[in-house]
């Protein structure tokens, strides 16, 4: 499985992961959805260094799609809204 | 929905989007590669812009640490001279000083993550832009209206995350910029309206006029107390304290050389001792 992290690129990761992530992107939802702050950004940290701690970066030619792309490191729930609601704001 | 899968999702939106405005997918290549050329070129513009800003940041810092600098010797110097009003007027303009530093570091810190983000960014995107051209030309060569499609559609997508990804970094360094380029234009304003110049020891520096006042007359003081001094107990004792000196000087010369004579000299009464011994 492809996932990016926005501003610093793709890494590969085995499936066997997904049940692990998806644990920690659940977390995540739900600091958002209590639009909790302070919370999102440590669970958006946590999932972050977890998924670089397992994934091997693609080659830099590679033109594959990511399969699951997470925020920058940093952003903010605003941002991440913005990034969810559709309306033109991922440029390119 | 997990928001991992929705912002992928949000991302591939937008790239079947454009696919969908193209009758003809190779069309799709070749604009697409042209579209990817220019966010090359943008990307490499918003380092460019980023770095002229952390330079000019990077500037005022130095600068404000000149004054910072300035002010601490000036605390000093007061204090050397007893002034204690003129010490605190210094300290706590230099208090305002470092807090201005403090800010413009943290700003020259996240300007300068910026810049490596984006210099990261323009690489990647490169590589891709790269790949994809190869990649395009041989869809092309081989193209079967078929097979070719999604291809196509897979290396358009790859490469369109990858532009939509780039777009959003550079967008958040605009904004950065834009905001850091706000508060140096601020903080220039205020060195050229003298109002900072004033805060941090320009030409009107109050605090430095009276300490060259105090100096001056320090000095002046001091001369005069050593004028009157030398008036009022006259030459005699100066000279000695002279002449003390120089004998002091002499007496141990003479001194060592008197040890070192003093063999030779008490040599006629020592010597039969000396041998005797041996």
């Amino acid at each position: 499985m492809i996932v990016r992290i926005l501003g610093e690129g793709q890494l590969r990761i085995d499936d066997s992961a997904t049940a692990e992530l998806n644990e920690l992107d659940t977390k995540l939802e739900a600091t958002v959805e209590r639009n909790d702050e302070s919370a999102f950004r440590h669970a958006l940290e946590e999932l972050l260094s977890r998924v670089r701690a397992i994934g091997r970066p693609l080659e830099a030619g590679s033109l594959e799609p990511s399969e699951l792309i997470l925020p920058a490191e940093g952003a903010t729930m605003e941002e991440v809204r913005n990034l969810l609601s559709g309306d033109g704001l991922i440029p390119g | 929905m997990s928001v991992m899968k929705r912002v992928s999702m949000m991302f591939r939106a937008k790239a079947n989007k454009a696919l969908d405005r193209m009758e003809d997918p190779r069309e799709t290549l070749d604009y697409s590669y042209q579209t990817q050329l220019e966010l090359l070129q943008k990307v490499r513009r918003g380092v460019a812009d980023v770095a002229t800003s952390r330079k000019r940041v990077e500037l005022q810092i130095n600068q404000l640490q000149q004054s910072s600098d300035k002010l601490d010797r000036q605390a000093r110097d007061a204090l050397g001279v007893g002034r204690e009003d003129l010490a605190r007027d210094a300290l706590t303009r230099k208090a305002g000083v470092t807090s201005q530093m403090n800010d413009l570091n943290t700003q020259y810190q996240s300007l300068q993550a910026e810049e490596e983000k984006l210099t990261g960014a323009s690489q990647r995107l490169q590589a891709k832009v790269d790949a994809f051209r190869t990649k395009k030309e041989t869809i092309k060569a081989t193209y079967t209206a078929a097979e070719a499609q999604t291809r196509i559609n897979e290396a358009f997508t790859g490469i369109s995350e990858e532009m939509g990804d780039v777009g959003l970094a550079i967008q958040r360094a605009e904004d950065k910029t834009a905001q850091m380029q706000a508060r140096a234009g601020a903080i220039d304003e205020l060195m050229a309206s003298g109002a900072l110049d004033d805060m941090v020891g320009g030409p009107h520096d109050d605090i430095q006029a009276e300490l060259d006042r105090m100096g001056a007359g320090h000095d002046v003081d001091a001369e005069l107390a050593r004028m009157k001094g030398e008036l009022s107990q006259g030459s005699g004792p100066k000279q000695i304290e002279g002449t003390d000196h120089a004998d002091g000087a002499s007496a141990a010369g003479t001194a060592g050389a008197v040890n070192d004579a003093q063999p030779t000299q008490a040599s006629p009464a020592d010597q039969p001792q000396a041998g005797d011994g041996a």
